[in-house]
């Protein structure tokens, strides 16, 4: 039997660590009460941060707990872009919520271990692990969208979140089992050897509830159907929590089962995948068209999005993963950046949603207009701005894999898409002018300022991260 | 007649699909979608049991008690939603669920 020591709990750094502070701070706050909920907000940023921090400077590859963890740099690429877009959305949450008088200290700590489950999700190795860093996610995220408790839409939007989440773990577990039994093993490493030959047919269907399963959570056509309303009826802050931090970690996970254990069923999985992610493109770019909730607008954008990341994954290659990783961590800045604006919205203290709300905000708020409209061109994807460089990436595996078909579905969904994007802009720029919106806070000019500067002048620094992806990508292939 | 894995699995199944039927067919009340999803969970169950039985591994075992734990947990998590559902909108009757249209 292994010794203590193969537990190799050091390659665990990152996740003892942000779980040995969320049950310190869960005392803290239940010592202290709502009254501390600032301390305990801005400790939840700095353990993020030192997670960060952890996660970047420890370059060892390998298994813990027995092969049921697995870090590599694939992993770190993942857990850094999750980890930072978590901390940036406590920080506005912070501030948003208090704004809406909402001070509750569960707030920061739900999102605390929502993302200690990110990172297990990201370093699972085996599915009972897969499956436990999943739900430590979603029973977070399902706590945390009906935060405002005094009001129906948001605790409609927990309600619905919860169904539905619940019925997709379902679909995961059951695929689970069923690969457990034709296999014999949950271990990803097993698995892929245990794979190699023709796969039987309890296999395929196990692995289709899988993906089903898997789906549901990055919200990917035909199992999309919660986004939206979960979107609109969640507090801003939180919808922007939703569709960056979360879909990062279900994307990489998908990422990992596909590749590590069912690499050698890539013709099985690629049909589900190419068919997934034609259907989020064409569903993102023609649903939204009739949006007049911009929060609906972003949730339909965010499906079509992930069909665009699904297309690198369809290429299932080193350059597929590759562009995956670039794509997901521009859209988790760009999503970020727009929701930012989003928030800014706001009248006599009072938060608006609805697209005509911004006619000729470049007349009363320049900057702010300017923000959204490289935001909106970046997700419409014209270059230079950091969208383009994302699709690019994307785009150019699927072509070297051969997928010319889905390439070009891309492109032409992406022209379409881009008529809603700069509707936008020309709301902005070119209706005439309601009243303004209130004064934006510090915080949020902050982090308005910060994805612009990424967003425009990425490129430019672009080299390194590309440097990372790449690796990342690479430490997929290598195992 | 010797009952075998087979049996098992079709029991599964069948408990399975009624738990995803009873989500979407049912047009009343939400604490049915719960038990329907507990249904789920536990068809699960009894396919890791049966495979663990079968492959004389007692990993099975394990998985279908990580997930009884985490359904007692997801299961307190819905019925506090649901709660606090109930005193906002005054019913939890399915179609009453409509404040956003999807």
């Amino acid at each position: 039997m292994e010794s203590f020591v193969s537990l190799n709990l050091g390659l665990a750094r990152p996740e003892i660590f942000l779980a040995v502070a969320s049950l310190a701070l869960l005392v803290l706050g239940a010592w202290g009460g709502d009254r501390s909920t600032r301390l305990i907000g801005w400790a939840s940023v700095a353990s993020l941060v030192i997670a960060i921090a952890l996660t970047a400077t420890d370059g060892a590859a390998g298994l813990a707990f027995n092969g049921l963890f697995v870090a590599d740099a694939f992993a770190a690429f993942a857990k850094i872009v999750a980890f930072g877009a978590a901390a940036v959305a406590i920080i506005v949450a912070l501030d948003q919520m208090a704004r809406d008088g909402v001070v509750r200290f569960e707030l920061p700590l739900l999102m605390l271990l929502a993302s200690l489950g990110m990172a297990l999700m990201i370093s699972a190795n085996d599915l009972i692990a897969l499956y436990v860093g999943l739900e430590l996610q979603s029973l977070a995220l399902y706590v945390v969208a009906a935060i405002r408790r005094d009001t129906v839409k948001s605790t409609e939007a927990g309600l619905k979140y919860f169904v539905l989440g619940a019925l997709s773990s379902g679909m995961l577990l059951y695929g689970s089992s069923l690969i457990y039994g034709f296999s014999g093993s949950t271990s990803f490493e097993t698995l892929a050897a245990a794979l190699a030959g023709e796969p039987s047919l309890g296999l395929i269907v196990g692995l289709v509830f899988l993906c089903a399963g898997l789906a549901f959570k990055i919200s990917a056509v035909p199992f999309h159907m919660w986004t939206p309303d979960v979107y609109e009826g969640a507090p801003t802050p939180i919808t922007a929590f939703f569709a960056a931090a979360p879909k990062v970690a279900a994307m990489a996970l998908f990422a990992r089962v596909l590749i590590g254990p069912f690499g050698e069923m890539d013709d099985q999985w690629r049909q589900i995948i190419v068919v997934v992610a034609v259907l989020s493109m064409i569903l993102g770019a023609v649903a939204a068209i009739a949006q007049k909730n911009i929060k609906r607008l972003m949730a339909y954008s965010s499906i079509g999005n992930v069909g665009y990341a699904l297309v690198g994954l369809a290429a299932g290659t080193a350059a597929g993963i590759n562009g995956l990783l670039l794509y997901m961590a521009i859209y988790v800045v760009m999503t970020i950046g727009a929701f930012a604006v989003i928030m800014a919205m706001r009248r006599q203290g009072q938060g608006v949603e609805e697209i005509s709300d911004l006619a000729g905000l470049s007349q009363s708020q320049r900057g702010l207009a300017v923000a959204l409209a490289i935001f909106m061109f970046s997700m419409a994807g014209i270059p230079p701005l950091a969208g383009f460089f994302g699709k690019f990436f994307v785009f150019n595996a699927a072509i070297a894999a051969g997928l010319y078909g889905l390439a070009v579905i891309g492109v032409l969904t992406s022209v379409v898409s881009a008529f809603y994007y700069i509707r936008i802009v020309k709301v902005m720029f070119f209706d005439p002018a309601t009243t303004p919106f209130d004064r934006v806070p510090g915080t949020l000019r902050a982090v308005l300022i910060a994805s612009v500067v990424v967003i425009s002048f990425g490129f430019l620094a672009g080299g390194p991260v590309i440097e990372l992806s790449t690796a990342a990508a690479d430490s997929l292939f290598a195992g | 007649m010797t009952i075998g894995i087979e049996h098992y699995l079709t029991l599964s199944a069948i408990l399975f699909t009624i738990g995803i039927f009873g989500i979407f067919l049912n047009r009343k009340n939400v604490i049915i979608i719960l038990m329907s999803v507990e249904l789920m969970l536990l068809a699960v169950n009894v396919n890791l049991v049966a495979f663990s039985a079968f492959l004389q591994d007692m990993v099975g075992q394990v998985f279908a008690m990580m997930v009884l734990t985490v359904a007692a947990a997801e299961a307190a998590i819905g019925l506090a939603i649901l709660v606090v559902f109930f005193r906002s909108r005054g019913s939890i009757a399915v179609e009453d669920v409509n404040m956003m249209k999807g």
